[in-house]
């Protein structure tokens, strides 16, 4: 349902300032949000300051910075520090990406920092991607094939692999699906842009063996048509994919097949 | 993991941070346009039904409709009738499934803008 404002217990209250870095001349602020699920208290906005002569050139480093030197218990995922395995998707100056690959340089004033939009929150940075990764299990991101096994391996010509790029890269960081107002909304029956991706990335898998199975997953008022092509996803996806695109295309073979 | 709560967790800030897109912007708009148009049609409907129904009662339903609030009302109609136009013109492009990289996603949100409001100046002109 749609409900424009936050739940009484999400309300942000200002939270603490930390003291700036001793002796540092080149000086950054930070609003990150936090929460601790042990202390029953709202969340707030706590501001941090980062010696940026002392400091990486990634949204990241001055994450580890603040955990390291500032403030042990601020809490985030991270993991391959280069765009590879999208732990780090968080909400930085208003838009989705991931922190490790966005330059703290591409940032006027303050850096905001806040988890992926509407979702519940496990720990300060930390949103929890359980719907998000069952949604993913329920389009059967597999190969999926009914003849029988080849002796080898199941054939492609070039053709066809080329039109698995800008599909396969993606890396299930949820930046797409919690930047898009209507999985805001309806979230809870609409798949949303990361998963109707992969979606389509199997649709169009020449050796996959399940289209027609797919499509009637997908025949369904919410799972698919709440896109309204906002193209928030596409704007927002930290590698340069474009789900909108994935789902209009799933969305033009559905009336294809009728007609 | 057994002992963590989930009953409590926030929802982290969506609306109240995200930074406004231009697609974002004119793909609200066209919803909010095309629900601003019954108030337009209703009361077109209302003046068409009071012309029908008698003199006295016309001259009322205009004088309302010519005021200066109506004028504004049906300026700003007029303008959400040609909005909400192109803007279904730009999801026909999208449902063949062109037009969404996101320079002509950009260029296309711009047309349907300053289209619509010179559009709208042009009917002004013209009537």
């Amino acid at each position: 349902m749609v409900q424009f404002t936050l739940p009484k217990n999400s309300k942000v209250t200002t939270g603490k300032t930390w003291p700036k870095p001793e002796g540092a001349t080149n000086v950054r602020a930070f609003r990150i949000y936090r929460w601790n699920p042990d202390d029953g208290q709202n969340p707030r906005v706590d501001t941090y300051f980062v010696d940026m002569d002392d400091c990486g050139p990634m949204v990241l480093d001055a994450l580890i910075y603040i955990k390291n030197k500032v403030d042990a218990t601020l809490t985030f995922r991270r993991s391959c520090r280069e765009g590879i395995c999208g732990s780090c998707a968080m909400n930085i100056d208003g838009i989705n990406t991931l922190a490790c690959i966005y330059g703290m340089d591409e940032i006027k004033g303050d850096v905001k920092i806040y988890p992926l939009p509407h979702m519940p929150v496990v720990k300060d940075l930390i949103p929890d991607l359980t719907h998000f990764y069952a949604q993913h299990a329920s389009i059967m991101p597999w190969l999926e094939t009914k003849t029988n096994r080849p002796a080898k391996e199941w054939r492609q010509s070039i053709e066809d692999r080329k039109k698995l790029d800008g599909l396969y890269e993606c890396v299930m960081c949820a930046s797409c699906s919690t930047s898009c107002p209507s999985y805001w909304w309806n979230g809870d029956r609409y798949l949303g842009p990361a998963a109707l991706l992969h979606a389509y990335r199997w649709i169009i898998d020449s050796r996959d063996e399940a289209t027609g199975e797919r499509l009637d997953n997908l025949e369904d008022p919410f799972k698919l048509y709440r896109c309204h092509t906002i193209m928030n996803c596409a704007k927002t996806c930290p590698k340069g994919l474009n789900p909108a695109k994935a789902i209009a295309q799933i969305k033009k073979m559905m009336v294809e097949r009728t007609v | 993991m057994a002992d963590v709560n989930r009953g409590n967790r926030p929802l982290s800030p969506h609306l109240q941070i995200y930074r406004p897109q231009l697609t974002s912007i004119t793909s609200i708009l066209t919803r909010i346009t095309g629900a601003g148009l019954l108030v337009g049609a209703l009361l077109v409907v209302w003046w068409l039904l009071a012309a029908s129904t008698g003199e006295g009662y016309f001259e009322m339903a205009d004088a309302v409709l010519t005021s200066f609030i109506g004028d504004v009302v049906m300026f700003l109609s007029l303008w959400a009738l040609w909005y909400h136009t192109f803007a279904g013109v730009r999801h026909l492009i999208w449902d063949t499934g062109r037009g969404f990289d996101i320079p002509t996603a950009t260029k296309l949100g711009w047309a349907v803008i300053i289209g619509s409001v010179l559009a709208t100046l042009f009917t002004v002109v013209v009537i």
